[in-house]
């Protein structure tokens, strides 16, 4: 399994992609807010996590097909179903290195884009912490969506489609525990971490159910 | 003799088609009792006006949007489980029904809310719940038709219900720290004393079981489509 995530890790790099894609992209969603809203510094400052958190999951949301899609080209992924380690096991490796490439750049690359937003100085911690506890969930249950759609050509939509309504709790939850006002942030900060805790535990499964009826 | 024998296509579809008529009188018959009891003699309320009168509609759609999941849930289950087709197509069937509750309940409560709360629309815990269900179905049906292969589809359908029902039911907790609610509670509920009033409540109630029979009555005729053209495919590939 440690194979596994490396392979992917260095796939990632190698390929070129990898950090720095996912990175602009989210530059560039949220440098698109102030000017679809205005530069008005009140109106950033009340809005930053909610564009923050959501251009977070946009930005994981773009990289999910990566995860099974070329190795389902190339055959590697019936290879691997045939090796000892279950499907579920090969999942949670996948979504591992998911979030390493993903979810933990975006998690550092939040604060100076964060002070690009105006975001008030309490905020960042909870930022931080939400942001990092938060994206498991996200690079898990993105993993889930691509093992379902990767039999399909074309399936980038589609993705979008069944992934981000699944997105949804973790994005209310998080966003508002960075919302500074929001009475216990900490209450807040541990229903994201349960909510992640019960994707790492559960969804390779339900990935494994996926994996195995396209492999059919 | 067990239910499990229904899910025989055959025997389902003789099944099937000895009840669909009464189902389909019973319910319409319901139906149009319920609602003309309610809508012509029941008296308006004292605050709201007849306007009150919308929730004949309202409350049995917004059941069955739910129920109708509920019902997509535990076929579901049955395909991955024992892997009956009937289980698999009456899921499939059940999607676009929900789809139309779903609608009618988010469209007569904004034809309600707007003498009332004076707005179509609130981002309040309910309403919203409602329309992330909506968007539960969407996907569910998009992938129904984004695969070919009938079973793989099945399979994978099944896996998105099961995982999707547990995070609409996170969704719908969630929803309550992100924003105050303007929905009043639960007009109805089997355990506690209170009710609204026997005036509303008993044309209400036959409202509820008409709607209940209408969505029996539309599942099973969708079903029996999907049978039959699954049956139309098996004999294109045997080349008749």
């Amino acid at each position: 399994m440690k194979s596994l995530i490396l392979r992917d890790l260095r796939l990632a790099v190698r390929s070129g992609g990898g950090f720095a894609l996912t990175l602009s992209f989210f530059l560039i969603v949220v440098m698109m807010v102030p000017f679809g809203v205005g530069a008005n510094l009140d109106l950033l400052a009340r809005i930053a996590p909610g564009v923050l958190w959501i251009g977070a999951l946009l930005s994981c949301l773009l990289s999910l097909d990566r995860i099974f899609q070329l190795d389902w080209e190339d055959g590697t992924l019936e290879a691997l179903a045939t090796s000892p380690i279950p499907l579920s096991g090969i999942a949670t490796a996948k979504a591992t290195a998911h979030w390493i490439i993903t979810g933990l750049p975006i998690t550092i690359a939040a604060i100076p884009l964060g002070y690009l937003l105006n975001l008030e100085t309490e905020a960042y911690i909870w930022l931080v912490a939400s942001l990092s506890v938060g994206t498991p969930a996200l690079s898990f249950i993105g993993a889930f969506g691509a093992a379902i759609t990767v039999g399909i050509k074309r399936g980038g939509l589609l993705l979008s489609l069944l992934v981000l309504p699944l997105y949804i709790p973790t994005l209310m939850l998080g966003a508002q525990c960075v919302t500074i006002g929001s009475e216990t942030p900490i209450k807040l900060l541990a229903l994201v971490a349960a909510i992640s805790l019960f994707c790492i535990a559960l969804i390779p499964f339900a990935c494994a159910i996926a994996l195995r009826a396209n492999l059919k | 003799m067990s239910l499990w024998e229904y899910a025989n296509p055959a025997k389902f579809m003789a099944l099937s088609a000895r009840i669909l008529p009464y189902l389909a009188i019973a319910s319409s018959c319901l139906l149009l009792a319920g609602l003309f009891w309610g809508f012509f003699l029941t008296p308006a309320d004292y605050k709201q006006g007849s306007t009150v009168k919308i929730i004949f509609l309202h409350v049995p759609a917004a059941l069955m949007a739910i129920n109708a999941w509920l019902m997509m849930l535990v076929t579901s289950l049955v395909w991955l489980i024992r892997r009956h087709h009937v289980s698999a197509l009456a899921a499939k069937a059940a999607a676009p029904i929900g789809i139309t509750m779903t609608l009618i309940a988010i469209a007569t409560g904004a034809i309600w809310g707007k003498p009332m709360w004076g707005t179509y629309w609130a981002w309040d815990p309910r309403l919203t719940s409602f329309m992330i269900l909506l968007v539960f179905y969407f996907g569910y049906l998009a992938l129904w038709e984004a695969i070919e292969d009938k079973d793989t589809a099945a399979d994978l359908t099944s896996t998105l219900c099961i995982v999707g029902s547990i995070f609409a039911l996170l969704s719908r907790y969630a929803v309550n720290f992100w924003s105050q609610g303007l929905h009043q509670g639960a007009s109805l509920s089997l355990d506690k004393e209170q009710h609204v009033d026997n005036t509303f409540y008993l044309p209400l109630l036959v409202c509820i079981v008409g709607m209940v029979l209408l969505f029996l009555t539309l599942v099973l005729i969708r079903t029996r489509t999907e049978i039959r053209s699954r049956r139309l495919i098996a004999l294109r590939l045997r080349g008749i």
